[in-house]
């Protein structure tokens, strides 16, 4: 997983609320066996028309927000499917922080295991946040996941809440499976028992 | 004897989850242990080829178990699958799954289907066990009284690699469903009903117990239906108390326990309901006779109405947020503030899926179009969720019905439900479908998706517009 410890950036403001994963990148796209080149595919029905061609309307396609590093997002972002491939096409087109009110859970979770910093704030902050990813190239935002704080432009610096445990892997950029493999024993133990007192449940080898 | 210490009371799901902890860390995050996962074509390449990397086998393939539904055609296929990237996934699975040596259901046997269709179907999804999968609407298995819930490729990897998940307890909600369901009102129109209510980020963070008399009244098919749409509430996971149709149904199963193991199974399955008493952080109540068949209007689930009523109008929205989504949502839908649900004509209607593609779900289809036309113009699918139940159908003689009344009789598979597929609907058009998702472009770009009963289906699909399903019975 890439490590997340500090990132300066652009920040591109996306104002809408149920932002789903059909939108973030729809179903057509998840016919690759790759994790790597959905960042063209990345808000499809937003950043594409019909024809094909770019909506010269969309924050994305807009300069300076075309180098955006930052997502500032409305409720419920990432809400619908498991795709991984929501996180990973955000990742490929250069995101690594998206901040909103609240995400989808599945979302949330997938975007921690892939090195994408979700931060929940409050939706008042979310619309400050929004008004100065606004101002465009002038306005960088530094994200300090170490202090825990987003500097904004003006200098102020917002707390947010994250989970401790995950803080840890995402500064190290530790992939949770090796963590897992350190309890191999743990889970030995588990299985033994199980076998013992759950000997009703049948293998998926049986039939 | 009354027991020396009385037990703090527990939910379902607090008992599920503390017989799965692993090893809990410091912070509160368990190590879960897993006892069913279920793998498809489109979230596990990258994580078998995780493994591959990292040279790491399957820890537990009789614990595993794959299918590929997502993007198989449903024409024929036994000449294979005509598109190349949609070929090259399934074969990726086909190629993994003798790699690292799992159990896999290939695309021509009868017992081939929708995921969510087949666990429960096979028995292998069981009361009191943890089933993940790489596919969020796993919420569906909820409904025999496992934790289920859906996950990303890279825990599909870690289940892969270690049969556990890191995962931190969710919060306990009870939905209460009482009292008597109305004639032409379903297991759908309820959960509709309940993701109107309480909105689609309502369940954000919780796992949702459904309870009370009309919940216990479902059978099997309505109570995966009620759960497979937990998630489109937001919520983790869904869940049903076993009971003795749980029981019924369970039994005699391929996959399930059989004889004597059957008989300790049930026993330890009865020990699984909340107890009296049990904390729930939130509880919602639903009165059953106050439903009427819902039809959605809008591109998220919570946008619906009964079939008697009209397209709401945004500017009576308070919340200018609110509002914005009201006017965006209408202009994709293309319907006007006030027009009667019953005036909105359809191009597509679409019955299947893993919310509504079993058999008990087609008999109500095909109680409502028996001996009459789908009107014309009307292109319209009933798409079987497993190979089995296609053959139970045209058993009964359902086939006949929905060829006769000029439905296209097809292959089972997720087809309809998400465009990733040839079943598409066209740009613009407007389909009646019995899945779980009307968001903007999710059945193709640009279609408009209504979500509704079977019945309410079939029943749109003769008519040409919506129409209440009350009116044809
Ligand atoms: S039928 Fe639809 S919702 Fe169900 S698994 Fe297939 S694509 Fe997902």
């Amino acid at each position: 997983m890439e490590k997340f410890t500090r990132l300066t950036a652009i920040a591109a403001a996306l104002p809408i609320a149920n932002v789903d994963t059909d939108k973030i990148i729809p179903s057509r796209f998840l016919k690759t066996i790759k994790r790597t080149g959905l960042g063209v595919h990345l808000f499809d029905p937003l950043r594409y028309r019909a024809d094909g061609t770019e909506n010269p309307d969309f924050v994305l396609n807009r300069e300076p927000w075309r180098q955006a590093g930052i997502l500032v997002a409305d409720d419920n972002f990432g809400c619908g499917s498991s795709r991984e491939h929501a996180p990973w096409s955000l990742m490929d087109f250069g995101i690594r922080c998206v901040i909103a009110p609240s995400f989808g859970d599945i979302f949330y979770n997938n975007s921690l295991k892939n090195g994408l910093l979700p931060i929940r704030l409050p939706r008042a902050m979310c619309e400050r946040l929004m008004a100065d990813a606004a101002m465009g190239g002038n306005a960088k935002f530094t994200v300090d996941l170490e202090r825990q704080v987003i500097v904004r432009p003006n200098g102020e610096e917002i707390r947010f809440e994250f989970d401790p445990f995950r803080k840890r892997l995402l500064l190290e950029g530790l992939d949770d499976i090796g963590q897992t493999m350190a309890f191999s024993p743990a889970i030995d133990r588990f299985e033994e028992r199980r076998r013992r007192e759950w000997s009703w449940l049948p293998a998926t080898t049986v039939a | 004897m009354p027991e020396m210490l009385s037990p703090v009371p527990r939910t379902l799901f607090d008992k599920i989850w503390e017989s799965h902890v692993v090893e809990r860390l410091p912070d509160g995050t368990c190590l879960l242990y897993i006892d069913r996962h279920l793998v498809h074509e489109v979230t596990s390449p990258q994580a078998f080829e995780g493994l591959t990397l990292a040279g790491r086998p399957v820890r537990r393939p009789d614990a595993t178990i794959a299918v590929a539904d997502h993007n198989i055609p449903t024409s024929d296929r036994r000449n294979g699958i005509a598109e190349a990237e949609s070929r090259l996934q399934v074969e990726t699975l086909e190629k993994n799954v003798v790699a690292f040596g799992v159990p896999y259901i290939p695309v021509l046997d009868d017992r081939q289907g929708i995921v969510h269709i087949i666990g429960p179907e096979l028995g292998i999804s069981l009361p009191g066990t943890t089933i993940v999968c790489g596919d969020s609407h796993t919420s569906t298995h909820g409904a025999v009284g496992a934790l289920a819930f859906g996950i990303g490729t890279s825990e599909v990897e870690h289940v892969l690699a270690t049969q556990t998940l890191l995962q931190r307890p969710a919060a306990n909600m009870r939905i209460e469903v009482n009292g008597r369901l109305p004639p032409g009102c379903t297991a759908k129109d309820i959960i509709l009903a309940i993701i109107g209510r309480i909105g689609t980020a309502g369940g954000t963070g919780h796992v949702i117990e459904y309870a009370g008399d009309t919940i216990r009244g479902l059978d099997m098919a309505g109570r995966m239906t009620v759960c497979n749409m937990s998630i489109e509430a937001g919520a983790r996971a869904g869940l049903i108390a076993p009971d003795e149709t749980t029981f019924a149904y369970v039994a005699g199963r391929p996959y399930a326990p059989k004889g004597e193991a059957l008989d300790r199974a049930i026993a330890y399955w009865q020990t699984l309901p909340s107890d009296p008493g049990a904390t729930f952080e939130r509880t919602v109540t639903i009165d059953a006779g106050q439903l009427a068949p819902m039809v959605s209007w809008g591109t998220n689930p919570e946008a619906v109405v009964p079939v008697t009523g009209v397209v709401p109008d945004p500017s009576a929205e308070a919340d200018p947020a609110r509002r914005a989504t009201f006017r965006r949502m209408l202009e994709y839908m293309d319907l006007k503030p006030g027009t009667k649900i019953t005036d909105i004509p359809v191009d597509v209607v679409f019955i299947g899926s893993c919310t509504n593609s079993r058999i008990e779900d087609l008999r109500e289809a095909a109680r409502i179009t028996r001996g009459r036309k789908v009107a014309a113009g009307v292109r319209a699918l009933v798409v079987p969720g497993s190979g089995l139940i296609k053959k139970q159908a045209e058993a009964e003689g359902l086939d006949r019905v929905f060829k006769d009344a000029g439905f296209e009789w097809r292959e089972a598979g997720c087809s309809m439900c998400l465009g990733m597929n040839p079943d598409k609907v066209p740009p613009g058009k407007r389909s009646a479908s019995t899945s779980n998702r009307n968001f903007e472009g999710r059945q193709g770009p640009g279609a408009r998706t209504h979500l509704l009963s079977p019945a309410m289906a079939a029943a749109a699909a003769i008519a040409g517009h919506f129409t209440d399903v009350r009116e044809f019975s």
